[in-house]
C-alpha cells in the first residue's frame, strides 16, 4: 500500500516537474521571444532569494535529522576504550557543526546578498596574505589537536599486549557465518591451519590436533565475554575478507584470509545492563511497536525483539554478507565461568567425530556439517 | 610592435591549413582527431554510462527502501535476476559494484575530466589542437572500447562483477566465491585495463599540450585555474593509475594462471585451493594507491571548473589565485601519500595507520583553504546567477558539508566505528560524487556554446534541474550520516536480518524517494541538453563575458580553433570588474578584460 502510495506520489511530482517546465516556456514565449538564455535581474533576484532559502533548508535538515534520528544512534558504548572513542567523536562533530554552520552561512548569504543587478560593481578583490594566513593556520591548529588527541587513543587501542591477564578468543569467519573458539583451560589457541580442515572428523577450523594447546579449546556459535575482562582477539577468514564488527563496543577488525589480525576491548556493561538502559529500552520498545505492526500485515520473521549485542560481517564478502552474524552476551564473571564449562571441548568434539564418522557414512556427516551452516545462515 | 606581429604570423602561417582538405563524416564525427569533436564524443558517452550508472542505484535504493518487496521494474530490467519481481541478492551487489565502476571512472573520470580537457586546454591556453590529435584519438576509441566492455559485462550467463568497486581479492578472484566473480570479472578487468591505457594517452597528451603549446604571452602564472587543475589532475593520472594497472594484471594472474599474488590459505566449498604465501592486504595498498588520488583526479578538474565559472559569473577575480595554485599542487602532492587512511583496520600495521592519519588530516588544510577562498570570491560581487554559476555554489556548498566528515574518517580512531559503513557512503558520495557531478553540469551549462556552434541551454530547466537535485542530494545523503552512525554495514541487500536496524527502515524510505526525484530531474537535464543541441538559441560570441581566450574562438567549428593568427595574452584570466584609480572601468562600458588585450596606458598589472 505505501509502495503505491510512494509511486502515486512519484508520478505526480513527475507531472508537476513536466507541467512546471511548460509553464515556464510558455511564460517565456509570452514575454519576449527573443529573451535570451543568460540570466538577467529578475533570475539573479529570484535565484539570489532561493539561495538563502536553501540556507534554510540545510540548517532545516540538520535540525529535523537531529531532532529524528539521534535517538536510532548506537547507545552508549560498552567498552573501555568506548567512552574516550564517543568523547572525541563529540568533539569532532562540535568542531564541525560549528564550521559548517558559519561557512555554509557566509557561502550562501553571499549568493544572495550579491546578487547581480544591471550597472553594479563588483569589487576587484583579489588576494590578501592576512586572510589568507588567517584561513590557513587556523585549521592547521584545529586539525594538530584532533590529530593529537586522535593518535594518542589510536595507539592505546590498537596497543594489543598480555598485560592484566586477557581473555584469549579466535574469532573464524567464513561465507556466511562466524565461530569463535576460546583457549579453553590454559587461555592459549591451538595452532590452526585451513589446510588441517577435516570436515569427516569435525575439525571445521582446521586445529592442529598434535598441538597439545588445542585439545581444551573450546569451539562455540554464541561468544560470551566476561565483564570487566581484557579480551584479545585474534581473527581468521578461511574464504574471502571479512570484517567481524562489533558495533556498540566500537570495535572493528577485517579478517584477512593468511593472515591472523588482532584487536582487544574490555567490555564493561553486560547484557542484561544494557537491557535496562533508559535509551535501549526505548529502542527496543520502538522497535517491537513497529515488529508487532508488521506482524499483523503478516511479514514473517517480525517476533518481538530482545536487545543483545551482536557482531556483524562489515566487507563485503557475497550473497549473504547482509546476514552474517554472531549473538555476543556479555555477563558476569560467574555465569561466564559456569557457561564455558558446559561447553565441549575440541578434543571431546573431535573424538566423537571420529567415533561416529565411519568411512561409509562420511558423506552424511558431510550433509550433517552443511545443515548446521544452513542453519546459521537462515537465523 | 609590427615586428612582433609579424614574426608571429611567420610562426603561425603554416598552422593554417585547416580548410585545405575536405572531411568526410567518418573522419569528421567518428574518428576526428579535433579535440573539440573528442570532448563532445567524450561528454555523451559518459553521460549515457551517467545514464546507467544512475539507473541502477535507483534500483537498488529501491531494494533497500522496500526490501523483499516485488516491482515489475526489476522483472522487466533485471529479467532471471528478478524472479516475480524480487531482487536477488547477488545482482543486488553486482548492481552495488556496476554503479560505482561507472560512475567513478567512466562518468567523474572520463566523463568530466576527458571532456573539459580536450574541450579547454587548446582553447584556452591559445593551441590550435592537441600536442597528438592521434594519441587523442586513440585515447577516446580506448575509452569507448573499455566502456563497451563494461557495459557487455552486463549480460555474462552468470552475472557482472559483483565484488565492490574494489574488487578485493580473494572475493574477486574466486569464481566459487561468488558467481559474478567469473566472466563478469574477467570483462571488468579486462575494461578497465584499457581504460587505464586509454587515460594514460590522454594525460600524457595534456601534460605535454600545456608545457608546450601555450600561446605567446601565457605564462604558467598567467593560465586559467581550470588549466592548472587539468594538468594537475593530469600528472596525478600518470602517477597513480599504472598502479591499478599493476593491481589489476596481478589479480588476472591469480585467477586465470594460479599465481599467489594476492590469495593464501583458502579453504572454500570443501576444498583447500593451492594458493600460498600472497596477501589481500597488498592488493588493497595497490588499489587504494590509485584509488585514493582517483577522488582528486575526480575532484579536481570539478573544482578547476568551479574556478572559472564563479569568477567569471561573480564579475571578480578569483581569490588568492597563487593561493589556489598552491593548494591544488599540495592537494595533489598529499593525495599521493594518504591511501592508507582506507585500511586502517585492514590488518596492517597500526603504526602506518598513524602516519596515514597525519597526512590525511593535512590534506584538510589546502581543501578549507580552497573552500574560505570560494566564499571570498563571492563577497561583493555582483552575481551573475546563471545555472552553471548555480551549480558552482552548490558545489562549495557539498565540497564542505562532505569535506567536513573526512575528518572523522580521516581520523583512525574514529574511523573504526564508521569504517564500511553508510557514513563513510554519505561522506564520499557528497565530496566526490555530487560535488564532481555539480562540476560536471556548470561545466556543461557554461561551455555549451563552446561545444555546440553558439547554441545555449536553456536556462529556466537548468533552474528545475539545479534546484531539484540540489535538495534532493541533500535530502539522499545527509539523513544517511545517521544511519552510518547506528551501525548500518554498507553493501547490505536488506538490513531485515537485525531488528536493531528495523526503525532506520523509514529513514531508508526517505532517501530513496529523494533519490528517485532527483533522478527524474536528470530527465529534464537530458530533455534540455538534446533539444538544445538542435534547437537551443544562439547566443553571443562571448555569453558570459568572460576573460579567457575560448570566447574570442568563432562559434562555428574550425580544424584550428582560430581563422588566422592565435591570439596572444597580455594579462591573467580574472580581470573583472578592474578599474582605474578614479574608479572607472579599465575598457570603458565594460567590466571584464579579456586576456588578449593589451595593458592600457597608466593600468597597473595588479594580480598574482
Amino acid at each position: 500500500m505505501t509502495t503505491l502510495l510512494v509511486l502515486t506520489v512519484l508520478v505526480l511530482v513527475a507531472i508537476a516537474i513536466w507541467q512546471l517546465t511548460k509553464i515556464f516556456e510558455l511564460s517565456q514565449l509570452r514575454v519576449d521571444a527573443s529573451r535570451s538564455e543568460i540570466a538577467d535581474d529578475s533570475d539573479n533576484r529570484t535565484n539570489g532569494y532561493l539561495l538563502f532559502g536553501f540556507l534554510i533548508f540545510i540548517y532545516g535538515i540538520t535540525i529535523f535529522s537531529f531532532a529524528k534520528y539521534t535517538k536510532v544512534l548506537l547507545p552508549e558504548a560498552a567498552s573501555a576504550h568506548g567512552d574516550e572513542y564517543d568523547t572525541l567523536m563529540w568533539v569532532s562533530f562540535a568542531v564541525i557543526f560549528f564550521v559548517q554552520t558559519i561557512t555554509q552561512a557566509l557561502l550562501h548569504y553571499f549568493g544572495y546578498k550579491y546578487r547581480g543587478e544591471k550597472g553594479k560593481k563588483a569589487l576587484f578583490y583579489a588576494d590578501n596574505d592576512r586572510l589568507e594566513f588567517i584561513w590557513t593556520i587556523i585549521p592547521v591548529i584545529v586539525l594538530a589537536g584532533l590529530i593529537i588527541s586522535g593518535l594518542y587513543y589510536w595507539t592505546n587501542i590498537m596497543d594489543i599486549n598480555d598485560e592484566d591477564d586477557p581473555l584469549v578468543v579466535e574469532l573464524y569467519a567464513q561465507q556466511f557465518n562466524w565461530t569463535a573458539r576460546y583457549g579453553g583451560e590454559d587461555n592459549v589457541l591451538g595452532d590452526a591451519s585451513v589446510r588441517l580442515i577435516d570436515i569427516n572428523r569435525a575439525n571445521v577450523l582446521g586445529l592442529d590436533e598434535s598441538d597439545p594447546n588445542a585439545s581444551d579449546d573450546v569451539i562455540v556459535k554464541e561468544l560470551h565475554l566476561p565483564v570487566g575482562r581484557k579480551v584479545n582477539f585474534y581473527m581468521r577468514s578461511q574464504d574471502v575478507l571479512h570484517s567481524a564488527y562489533m558495533p556498540h563496543f566500537r570495535a572493528q577488525m577485517n579478517c584477512v584470509p593468511g593472515m591472523i589480525t588482532q584487536f582487544s576491548f574490555t567490555p564493561t556493561i553486560t547484557t542484561e545492563e544494557m537491557r535496562l538502559n533508559p535509551d535501549v529500552v526505548e529502542k527496543v520498545k520502538r522497535t517491537n511497536a513497529l515488529r508487532a505492526q508488521w506482524a499483523a500485515e503478516g511479514r514473517p520473521d517480525s517476533d518481538p525483539w530482545e536487545f543483545d549485542y551482536v557482531l556483524l560481517c562489515n566487507k563485503i564478502c557475497g550473497k549473504s554478507h547482509y546476514n552474517m552474524q554472531l549473538k555476543i552476551i556479555v555477563e558476569t564473571e560467574e555465569e561466564y565461568n559456569q557457561w564455558i564449562q558446559e561447553q565441549t571441548t575440541f578434543a571431546e568434539t573431535v573424538t566423537v567425530a571420529n567415533t561416529t564418522a565411519q568411512p561409509e557414512t562420511s558423506d552424511e556427516a558431510i550433509t550433517a556439517v552443511t545443515e548446521t551452516e544452513a542453519v546459521v545462515v537462515n537465523e | 610592435m609590427s615586428a612582433i606581429a609579424h614574426a608571429h604570423a611567420e610562426d603561425h602561417a603554416h598552422d593554417d591549413h585547416g580548410h585545405h582538405h575536405k572531411e568526410t563524416f567518418i573522419t569528421k564525427y567518428i574518428f576526428s582527431q579535433d579535440h573539440k569533436m573528442i570532448a563532445k564524443q567524450y561528454l555523451i558517452t559518459g553521460l549515457i554510462m551517467g545514464f546507467i550508472g544512475i539507473a541502477m542505484s535507483l534500483l537498488f535504493r529501491m531494494q533497500l527502501a522496500w526490501p523483499g518487496e516485488s516491482f515489475p521494474i526489476f522483472e522487466a530490467l533485471l529479467g532471471k535476476w528478478a524472479p516475480d519481481g524480487v531482487m536477488d541478492a547477488d545482482v543486488y551487489l553486482a548492481l552495488v559494484t556496476i554503479h560505482g565502476t561507472i560512475m567513478v571512472f567512466f562518468v567523474l573520470t572520463a566523463g568530466l575530466s576527458g571532456t573539459f580537457s580536450n574541450l579547454l586546454i587548446p582553447l584556452q591556453i591559445g593551441a590550435r589542437d592537441m600536442a597528438s590529435g592521434f594519441l587523442n584519438m586513440l585515447s577516446y576509441w580506448m575509452f569507448f572500447l573499455s566502456s563497451l566492455i563494461m557495459v557487455i559485462s552486463l549480460f555474462v550467463e552468470a552475472g557482472p562483477a559483483a565484488a565492490g568497486w574494489t574488487i578485493y581479492p580473494p572475493l574477486s578472484a574466486l569464481p566459487m566465491a561468488q558467481p559474478g566473480s567469473g566472466a563478469g570479472m574477467t570483462l571488468w578487468l579486462v575494461s578497465m585495463a584499457i581504460f587505464i591505457a586509454s587515460s594514460l594517452l590522454g594525460s600524457l597528451n595534456y601534460i605535454v599540450t600545456v608545457i608546450n603549446l601555450r600561446t605567446k604571452g601565457m605564462s604558467m602564472t598567467r593560465l586559467p585555474l581550470t588549466i592548472w587543475a587539468f594538468f594537475v589532475t593530469a600528472v596525478i593520472g600518470v602517477i597513480s593509475f599504472p598502479v591499478l594497472l599493476s593491481a589489476a594484471l596481478l589479480l588476472i594472474m591469480d585467477r586465470s594462471f594460479g599465481t599467489s599474488f594476492f590469495l593464501s590459505d583458502i579453504f572454500i566449498q570443501g576444498e583447500v585451493l593451492h594458493y600460498q604465501g600472497g596477501s589481500p592486504v597488498l592488493f588493497e595498498h595497490l588499489f587504494w594507491f590509485l584509488g585514493h588520488p582517483e577522488v582528486y583526479i575526480v575532484l579536481l578538474p570539478a573544482l578547476g571548473i568551479t574556478s572559472e565559472v564563479m569568477a567569471t559569473n561573480a564579475r571578480k577575480p578569483i581569490f588568492g589565485y597563487r593561493a589556489m595554485v598552491a593548494s591544488i599542487l599540495a592537494i595533489a602532492f598529499l593525495s599521493t601519500i594518504v591511501w592508507g587512511h582506507h585500511m586502517f583496520i585492514s590488518g596492517m600495521n597500526p603504526f602506518l595507520g598513524s602516519v596515514f592519519t597525519f597526512t590525511t588530516l593535512l590534506i584538510a588544510i589546502p581543501s578549507a583553504v580552497k573552500a574560505f577562498n570560494y566564499i571570498t570570491t563571492l563577497w561583493k560581487g555582483n552575481l551573475q546567477l546563471n545555472p552553471a554559476m548555480l551549480f558552482s555554489i552548490g558545489l562549495v556548498s557539498t565540497f564542505i558539508t562532505g569535506g567536513l566528515t573526512g575528518i572523522i574518517l580521516g581520523d583512525s580512531t574514529l574511523d573504526i566505528n564508521v569504517h564500511d559503513t553508510y557514513f563513510v557512503v554519505a561522506h564520499f558520495h557528497l565530496v566526490m560524487g555530487i560535488s564532481a557531478l555539480y562540476g560536471l553540469f556548470a561545466g556543461v551549462y557554461h561551455w555549451f556554446p563552446k561545444m555546440f556552434q553558439g547554441r545555449m541551454m536553456n536556462k529556466n530547466l537548468g533552474y528545475i534541474h539545479f534546484w531539484i537535485t540540489a535538495i534532493c542530494a541533500y535530502g539522499v545523503f545527509f539523513p544517511m550520516h545517521f544511519v552510518g552512525m547506528a551501525g548500518v554495514p554498507r553493501r547490505y541487500y536488506q538490513n531485515t536480518a537485525f531488528p536493531m536496524f528495523d526503525e532506520l527502515t523509514n529513514v531508508q524510505v526517505l532517501m530513496t524517494v529523494f533519490a528517485l526525484i532527483a533522478g527524474l530531474a536528470q530527465l529534464v537535464f537530458v530533455y534540455n541538453f538534446i533539444s538544445s543541441i538542435f534547437y537551443g538559441k544562439r547566443g553571443p560570441q562571448n555569453p558570459w563575458n568572460s576573460n579567457t581566450l575560448e570566447w574570442t574562438a568563432p562559434q562555428e567549428h574550425m580544424h584550428g580553433n582560430w581563422p588566422g593568427e592565435i591570439p596572444h595574452v597580455h594579462r591573467w584570466a580574472y580581470d573583472y570588474s578592474k578599474t582605474y584609480e578614479n574608479g572607472e572601468y579599465i575598457i570603458p562600458g565594460q567590466d571584464f578584460v579579456p586576456q588578449h588585450i593589451p595593458l592600457q596606458e597608466n593600468e597597473e598589472e595588479l594580480n598574482h
